[in-house]
């Protein structure tokens, strides 16, 4: 094993360590397991006590190795069939960061699973194994990481050692996977040769690839500069709940709660209120631990204002001269989720879009993408689970909305079926992620 | 001009005020389930500052059963006069007595709690009840959604989830259906301790080291006290130790700890091996999917 990492109880309380939350996507061979399994090994995040259970049930199968996927496989179901269901999440620290992995199955509902994770993913990490090189899964797996719009994207080349560490193998799965991710909106894009399996280029640097100058996996996610993915222009501040003290020390109290969607919001500031469209001055932002001099995101805010007007949940605070688009008619890029139905023209839904609810309508699909060679089928009368499709959606009420690739936060929605209250599609306003 | 970066305390401080908002905005009438253990007292407390300076508006509920640590009821209480909060307590000794559940054989009160917490959910109606469970603190939880929906039978079904994307909750119901919340899903125990020590939350002295009289069973060591008396032919012994979890006081075992301060507990946190459940927990060694079951029935 490699030199551990070391997690300071300082480090963690001083409020010098940040979040970084990264999805994990790859099939039963890549070595996506091990390599996960090595990360929280490194870092201490196994215990000696879940490593024991592990050790003893893969004995009781007459494994001769420990199979450290049971670290991951967490229901009898998967346990029994040796698959994995569910997206599962998983927590590691350094004394730099706290890592939230959402560790994504590859082979069934895989693009379901693959769109929650990567959903709130600042990175998307993809498996490519050195042997085989660049396959149908990782191209899905990229256009998926594109499609949610995560960030940054680290392509780890597996297995370097079953092919002896060489450069050329690893050049050449960065020259065919450059190739095919430039018809995507890719804004960050990482190589690293490594070896789940012997350690290389994880923790720590690699003396098998001397030919590699760049850093191991592991340092590359502690340093990778996440606070400028955040949008910090437009300000928008969905109202999620209005508070108002039935107390008699507090009782003219009328505060606007909610989380900062996107951009800095201070006392002073002109704002506008949408739907109202009435505009007004913030006069103060509150925290349980007092008034804030600025707010941004993902702060968790109480916002008053200087004059009193009607706001309620569901509405929108933006600055004047930056608002977003009141849109009933949207035009939407979305995955189904759901088994027992499919999308088709015609039929309503319930749509949850920052803190509104509305129902809509689907007027249209335009066409539905295949996820392996991202063709589009225009010709598409329904979309089904674990599919991709463009539709056009007309809402009851207005929703205020930036393009997704802008702003997910005010860009994104879900669908509910109204009947079964199931979740069934996630949405993306505006068109692909596609260069052309 | 500053960085306009969160520490990842903020962060989880702030995602779960957020959760906690939107089940009080979109349903009817929930609650907060209160064990007087310090995940569900930093959940109560991070209520308190999602609606500063109006009081948390919804009860908590206490399944009691009857096998507290007095100083966890102390604890309580002091929490609920502070709030000026609403207690429910759904007792387990009453369902016992009114034979809704039986006793188990080996004394433990953890599963039958199960039935007494459904029963209460329903009579009172509540919709929604917020739990203090962590995805890191067991594998079938890892799984689990922040909104996890239960059927009218109180169950959950891990293989019918529902989908979870971005930070847009689902928690429509039908009647007699219900959800439970888990604001603190993406919260290790070191970041449980680490929010304690910062914000200097009050919890049961119990967490805390001391010279205690305990008994070792099985490499457990348990308090002597009214509910753990010693056996004919054990012996006690005095050590400084601690509880990293406060379940029912006849189960639950201490560990050995010099941390008397909620910094030394942070910093033995950062270093322990073993986790906390697997420490002290009589209770959840029954089986390796022990967990996966008692959620299936409508566990916490």
């Amino acid at each position: 094993m490699s030199t551990t990492i070391e997690n300071t109880a300082e480090a963690m309380t001083d409020g010098s360590v940040d979040l970084l939350r990264f999805a994990t996507a790859g099939s039963v061979d890549d070595g996506k397991s091990t390599l996960i399994g090595r990360l929280l090994f490194d870092s201490k995040t196994i215990f000696e006590d879940q490593l024991d259970s592990v050790e003893q049930v893969s004995q009781d199968r007459g494994n001769d190795y420990t199979d450290l996927a049971l670290l991951t496989d967490g229901l009898r179901a998967e346990r029994e069939q040796g698959i994995t269901i569910d997206v599962a999440y998983r927590y590691f620290a350094t004394p730099k960061r706290k890592f939230i992995i959402a560790d994504t199955p590859g082979h069934i509902q895989y693009t379901r699973n693959m769109v929650t994770g990567a959903s709130t993913a600042d990175v998307a990490l993809i498996l490519v194994d050195a042997r085989k090189g660049v396959i149908e899964q990782s191209r899905r797996h990229t256009f998926l990481a594109t499609l949610l719009g995560v960030p940054h994207i680290v392509v780890c080349v597996n297995k370097m050692d079953l092919v002896d560490y060489a450069e050329d193998v690893f050049e050449s799965i960065r020259k065919d996977f450059t190739e095919f991710a430039s018809r995507l909106r890719v804004p960050d894009l990482t190589f690293i040769p490594i070896s789940a399996l012997e350690g290389d280029n994880v923790v720590n640097r690699s003396e098998n690839t001397p030919w590699y100058d760049g850093p191991a996996l592991l340092s590359h996610l502690e340093r990778l500069h996440v606070a400028s993915d955040r949008n910090l222009m437009d300000v928008r501040f969905p109202v999620q709940y209005v508070i108002r003290p039935q107390s008699h020390d507090a009782r003219d109290y009328r505060g606007y709660a909610g989380t900062v969607a996107s951009g800095v919001m201070k006392p002073g500031d002109k704002v506008v209120a949408l739907p109202a469209g009435l505009e007004t001055t913030i006069e103060a932002i509150d925290t349980a631990d007092g008034p804030v001099e600025e707010a941004y995101p993902p702060m968790a805010v109480t916002v008053r204002l200087a004059d009193e007007i009607d706001i309620s949940r569901g509405d929108m605070i933006a600055r004047p001269n930056n608002t977003p688009a009141a849109l009933q008619n949207i035009d939407a890029q979305i995955c189904w989720m759901d088994s027992d139905s499919a999308l088709v023209k015609g039929k309503k839904y319930a749509i949850k879009h920052t803190t509104r609810w509305a129902r809509a309508m689907v007027k249209d699909i335009n066409y539905r993408v295949d996820v392996n060679t991202l063709h589009r089928d225009e010709e598409a009368t329904e979309i089904k689970l674990n599919e991709i499709g463009r539709i056009q959606l007309r809402v009851t009420q207005p929703l205020f909305v930036d393009p997704y690739q802008q702003n997910p936060q005010t860009g994104s929605f879900i669908l509910v079926d109204e009947s079964t209250n199931k979740t069934v599609a996630a949405g993306m306003i505006g068109g692909l992620p596609h260069s052309s | 001009m500053t960085s306009h970066v969160l520490s990842q305390l903020r962060s989880l401080e702030a995602e779960s005020i957020h959760i906690i908002r939107e089940v009080v905005a979109e349903m009817q009438r929930p609650v907060l389930l209160f064990s007087g253990g310090k995940d569900s007292i930093v959940m109560l407390h991070i209520a308190a500052k999602a609606f500063a300076p109006a009081r948390i508006p919804f009860p908590i509920m206490h399944v009691d059963t009857g096998l507290n640590f007095p100083t966890v009821l102390a604890c309580r209480d002091r929490w609920v006069e502070n709030l000026g909060i609403q207690l429910v307590v759904a007792s387990v000794q009453d369902a016992i007595d009114r034979g809704l559940v039986q006793e188990e054989p080996n004394g433990s009160r953890n599963r039958i709690q199960t039935p007494v917490l459904l029963e209460a959910i329903e009579k009172n109606g509540f919709d929604a009840a917020f739990g203090g469970g962590r995805r890191d603190e067991e594998k079938a939880r890892a799984k689990e959604r922040v909104f996890s929906f239960r059927d009218d039978f109180g169950q959950w079904d891990p293989k019918n989830q529902r989908p979870e994307i971005w930070s847009l909750y689902n928690g429509r119901v039908h009647q007699g259906e219900s959800i439970r919340v888990f604001p603190l899903s993406n919260w290790t125990e070191l970041d449980i301790w680490s929010y304690i020590a910062a914000e200097e939350i009050d919890i049961p002295d119990l967490y805390l080291a001391q010279e205690r009289e305990v008994v070792n069973r099985d490499g457990m060591l348990f308090a002597v006290n009214e509910f753990t008396p010693l056996k004919e032919g054990e012996t006690s012994e005095t050590r400084s130790v601690r509880y990293r979890t406060v379940g029912d006081a006849n189960l639950t075992a201490a560990v050995e700890s010099d941390a008397t301060t909620l910094q030394a507990i942070v910093e033995e946190t950062a270093a322990v091996r073993v986790t906390e459940r697997g420490a002290t927990r009589g209770d959840d060694k029954v089986s390796e999917a022990a967990m996966e079951d008692r959620k299936r029935e409508g566990y916490f």
